[in-house]
């Protein structure tokens, strides 16, 4: 696929990535490439889930050689900062204990830091961690949410119940009205664990603080770059903002788990300050599945209203879900907002109530991870759309099908707070359907059947909340941040492009798909246009990367900016063709009068001229750039249907894949390489959580997974072949029609595979099992059912 | 990920490296050769030698050697070159099957048979097949040579016939005729890629009965072991016998209160008995259709 020079056609091709020479020949520079002859920083993490701190010892620790300083979170106490990790989405009755960038009298789970030792290269550094003596007094840990909220074991004095929250959304009488007129109700008790996120790069920090200007910068693995310096200079550090840079180099692979601020970045920039110089610490994989919030946790009981039609007339469902040992910053919307107002997918579900217990455990705090709260919501209403059928002797894609949301619906008002956009699903199921053949896989099955062997098929619809919001909205609901993005476009006077914006890449190729959607408004060549992302000395302001924002909301303020420089230009262009603004048309780079195309200047000619000043309108500032602050009028809201038929090995309850199918539709594609890229990684996911991961803890608070050789991600030769194939809905609100694709995937995938696999177990009398769907658990399924 | 610091010597032969070993006895010393178990067990803290023999310069000990009646494995051999020897998959498959069936492309391409034999890991793929083969496996110390069966080499979980201070410096896979058959099935752990359950298997036929056979598993315990009553259900039995593979695989956890199967994060003993019994039966189905066959395996 070779380059499109033609900016009409750029937007919507598939151009390839200007990131992968640099990351596949190893120029690009991670963190750890940064600040090469700084001092090394190590972290003392607790040894035990539950505990109180007696006494930390640091004596010998500091007495090795090569060992600079050694600090505990009595020294971060006593430097007066504020010292206090805060989440970002406010709920009613929210209970926020202070969250210490290293514990000093408790500790609450073993991902806490006790200590930070600062040597002159890492092995002093980790050689001096084992010299640090702490003395514990244990107590007794709470790993699952449903148990927290009924344990005598307290994590957070502040909650005696372990309860942080307890949050309701959607119309409770209504749902007891919807249950009590309904032919039939469906029940599903369902758990989603723990994930791990994985990312292919560990968290890192690399500091510098320089005492005569008391400037401090800091690199690191950022998703938000700009979230990261407000909440070090007024939460953690105190740093004052325009003294404090934030960088985040390129960042191997986030899921969520490098948007939110731990308190390990905080502690080597609180070094790097006290040292008054430059200080680094990377983690290792291990402690990235001891520290990294972790995704899910969720236990779930549910109940589906139908008539004996499939009509579905109410949905009831209540969630503890695990928190952890603190609150990380989208902890609470994410099992609240993010995940009860999605309850509907792509149905027109009359009457929907949802509670959800957010509980503190002794586990790795759990914040987003991709999918975050959409995953888990549409987990359940698929799950249970799928046991109703059965109970009701209906196929689950006729329920499906019964209870579509009409295209002429829209924008469609939920019961869950939500206004849907545009959609076209049954388009997009029925394409999902051909492809994989639906009646002839059920005819299969049935004859397969007949000779021993079990063939399921599921399929899931999904619909995904993406961007995040517009900002009053989110205000509103608890939000302490905005949902806007800001994107700066700038034409250098010799007609190249820079683009500014605050999102923040972790391998998504933002500097390839923002520089089309540039060059495609400007109507330049794309390779005119570059993408700086990540800075904060070079990007104004900025939101990050996450909730699938960057194409919608990312790309939309490009656009709105593109299209401020392109009005400034045709003023211009009016002024020296010597014609009214309204005659000046603008056309692949070029304006011209309308009815002269003679008469034309190319928007680069008009660069040089706004720079040079001499001819322009009188009143018009020199200079030709802009600057948006894009603020969605509403979330977008991709879609899609996935579809797997597995077999199951009754011997041995392996699950093998025959097909995969997956239609995605995230409204217009900026790349659909790029586009297809996200889709396959995000199957990849939802397959893993479906079949193999799970983040699990024994009774101590022992992270027993922890490692790679105990949690199985899913690798290339598990996968099933893809195959992909998308329609096209705009998004009528967002300037690009864009809707965002990073999450789809991982969303519909799981559930999609969750019910091929209890399909296949028909047979056997499964109704559900619960994730991971292990051999070993299929196994058991099948044991059971013969016994 | 850090590990503690280690005294690091590298040899150039096997006398240098038992002189070696000798010399930093009163320490504790290890050898490295592909190093894909020592080093992750030194970084994670499980494993801290005070002294590291480095085997990667001693030449002699690589390389596959063809004999009359048997092939040489020497101990330096990456699984990769035993995995494409196709003199093995001709003479006895169960070891480049077993060897072929170990981790990814790179791992095979570092990791070398001596390393893990000697290491006695007991999900590693290579000690079943190696006693399947009825390998021959030969050891170097401050006394010389002794040749040691592979029959009382594995002993239990990291734990050998070697004695300190011992070298493994080659192993001895004999051939087999041209009416036996082999096999090595595994099914591997979706997160390690190491065995719960790898089963191998050399069944010696006149063509049409079974003279004599060796089934052996590792993953299910804590080191490879054979599965004599298996064993002894196949002897005398006819290759036509249908019901033969899951007959004699029914059997092979007859003695399975005499020892431990193992349970952990991975798998219940319960699954990993039954998946004993299941991947027997594969292993015997495999060996079994590949007997006169001519090359004794598919590969």
């Amino acid at each position: 696929m070779a380059s499109e020079p033609n900016a009409e056609s750029v937007f919507g091709s598939s151009v390839e990535r200007r990131e992968d020479v640099g990351l596949l020949t190893g120029d690009a520079e991670f963190t750890d490439d940064k600040l090469q002859d700084a001092a090394h920083v190590a972290i003392l993490r607790s040894q035990f889930a539950h505990a109180t701190i007696e006494e930390i010892d640091v004596s010998a620790a500091e007495e090795r050689d090569g060992v600079l300083a050694v600090y505990t979170g009595a020294d971060v106490e006593e430097s007066g900062v504020p010292n206090d990790i805060p989440t970002a989405w406010m709920l009613p009755g929210l209970v926020t204990p202070q969250y210490r960038i290293m514990a000093t009298d408790k500790v609450r789970h073993t991902g806490d830091a006790l200590a930070a030792v600062v040597a002159e290269d890492r092995y002093a550094a980790y050689d001096a961690l084992d010299d640090v003596d702490v003395t514990y007094d244990r107590l007794e840990a709470v790993t699952r949410p449903d148990e927290a909220v009924e344990s005598d074991v307290t994590v957070h004095e502040e909650a005696p119940d372990n309860v942080a929250f307890d949050f309701e959304l959607g119309d409770a009488d209504a749902v007891d009205e919807a249950f009590e007129a309904a032919d039939h109700v469906a029940s599903v008790d369902l758990e989603q664990p723990r994930i791990i996120p994985n990312a292919v790069e560990p968290r890192a920090a690399a500091a510098s603080y320089d005492p005569s200007s008391d400037e401090l910068t800091v690199w690191m693995t950022s998703q938000n770059p700009h979230l990261h310096r407000v909440l070090m200079s007024t939460a953690t550090l105190g740093h004052p903002e325009h003294k404090l840079r934030i960088v985040a180099p390129e960042v191997g692979g986030g899921f969520g788990s490098k948007i939110y601020h731990y308190p390990d970045e905080a502690i080597t920039a609180w070094c790097a300050k006290q040292l008054g110089g430059s200080v680094k610490w990377q983690a290792t994989r291990t402690q990235s599945y001891a520290t990294d919030c972790h995704g899910r946790d969720h236990v779930t009981e549910a109940e589906l209203a139908l008539d004996s039609d499939g009509t579905i007339r109410g949905l009831r469902v209540e969630t503890h879900a695990g928190l952890g040992a603190h609150l990380s910053q989208f902890a609470t919307a994410t099992p609240s907002y993010l995940y009860a107002t999605i309850l509907s997918s792509e149905y027109a579900i009359p009457a929907i109530h949802c509670r959800v217990i957010g509980a503190f455990t002794n586990t790795t705090p759990v914040d987003a991870y991709r999918g975050a709260g959409r995953a888990e919501g549409i987990y359940v209403t698929e799950r249970i759309v799928d046991v109703a059928a059965r109970e009701l002797d209906l196929d689950p894609v006729e329920v499906r099908r019964t209870n579509l949301i009409p295209p002429e619906e829209f924008p469609y008002e939920t019961a869950v707070a939500l206004v849907y956009d545009s959609g076209e699903y049954e388009e997009a199921m029925d394409r999902a359907l051909e492809l994989i053949d639906y009646e002839g896989v059920r005819e299969r099955q049935e004859k397969l059947r007949e000779g021993g062997r079990y063939l399921g098929v599921g399929v899931a619809n999904f619909v995904e909340s993406a961007g995040l919001s517009p900002s009053k909205a989110a205000g509103e609901l608890g939000a302490q941040a905005g949902g806007w993005e800001a994107g700066v476009v700038r034409f250098h006077p010799s007609g190249t492009v820079s683009v500014a914006v605050g999102t923040a890449d972790q391998g998504q190729g933002h500097r390839t798909t923002l520089a089309q959607v540039a060059a495609a408004e400007l109507g330049v060549p794309v390779d005119d246009v570059e993408v700086v992302e990540g800075d904060t000395d070079e990007v104004p302001q900025g939101m990050g990367t996450y909730g699938s924002r960057s194409g919608p909301v990312g790309g939309g303020a490009v656009a709105q900016s593109g299209r401020k420089v392109v009005e400034k230009a045709r003023s211009i262009a009016a002024h020296k063709l010597e014609a009214s603004e309204d005659d000046v048309e603008f056309d692949d780079g070029t304006f011209h009068v309308v009815g002269a195309p003679d008469r034309s200047i190319s928007i680069q000619e008009l660069a040089y001229a706004a720079y040079l000043g001499h001819d322009i309108p009188d009143e018009m500032e020199p200079g030709l750039e802009a600057t948006s602050y894009y603020d969605p009028e509403n979330f977008t809201f991709p879609f899609g249907t996935h579809a797997a038929v597995v077999e199951v090995d009754p011997d041995t309850g392996e699950v093998e894949f025959h097909r995969y199918v997956a239609v995605d539709d995230c409204g217009e594609q900026i790349n659909p390489m790029i586009v297809e890229g996200q889709v396959h990684g995000g199957i990849a996911q939802g397959i893993g959580a479906a079949l193999s991961e799970a983040a699990n803890y024994d009774d101590n608070g022992t992270l027993v997974s922890g490692s790679m050789n105990e949690y199985a991600l899913p690798r290339s030769d598990s996968l099933p072949e893809y195959e992909t194939d998308s329609t096209v809905t705009p998004s009528p609100h967002n300037p690009i029609g864009v809707k965002g694709v990073g999450e789809s995937a991982t969303i519909g995938a799981t559930p999609a595979v969750v019910n091929a696999v209890v399909d296949a177990l028909e047979p056997f009398g499964v109704d559900h099992l619960d994730m991971p769907l292990t051999d070993e658990t299929v196994w058991t399924a099948i044991d059971g059912g013969e016994r | 990920m850090y590990p503690a610091s280690f005294e690091y010597v590298a040899v150039d032969s096997a006398e240098e490296a038992i002189d070696s070993l000798a010399e930093h006895g009163d320490r504790e010393v290890t050898l490295l050769a592909g190093g894909h178990s020592l080093l992750p067990m030194m970084k994670s803290g499980l494993a801290s030698p005070e002294v590291v023999v480095d085997l990667g310069g001693v030449d002699a000990l690589s390389g596959i050697e063809r004999g009359d009646d048997a092939t040489r494995i020497n101990a330096m051999t990456e699984y990769a070159a035993v995995a494409d020897d196709e003199g093995l998959w001709s003479d006895n498959p169960v070891v480049p099957e077993a060897a072929a069936a170990i981790g990814d492309v790179q791992v095979r391409n570092v990791g070398t048979v001596g390393g893990n034999v000697a290491h006695s890991d007991p999900a590693a793929d290579l000690p079943a097949a190696m006693l399947a083969a009825d390998a021959t496996i030969h050891a170097l110390g401050p006394d010389g040579e002794r040749e040691i069966p592979a029959a009382d080499f594995f002993q239990a979980m990291f734990t050998t016939a070697l004695a300190d201070g011992e070298l493994l410096t080659a192993i001895d896979v004999p051939h087999l005729g041209s009416d036996d058959a082999a096999a090595y099935v595994k099914k591997a752990s979706p997160s390690s890629g190491y065995a719960l359950v790898g089963v191998a298997v050399v069944l010696e036929t006149d063509g049409e009965e079974i003279a004599d056979a060796r089934v052996a598993a590792n993953g299910a315990f804590d080191h490879a072991m054979a599965l004599e009553p298996v064993e002894e259900e196949l002897v005398g039995g006819s290759l036509d016998d249908e019901s033969l593979p899951e007959r004699a695989a029914g059997r092979a956890t007859d003695d399975v209160e005499s020892y431990l199967v193992l349970d952990d994060e991975q798998a219940s003993s319960e699954y990993r008995a039954h998946l004993l019994e299941v991947y027997a039966e594969r292993a015997l189905e495999t060996a079994i259709d590949r007997v006169g066959d001519g090359s004794n395996a598919d590969g």
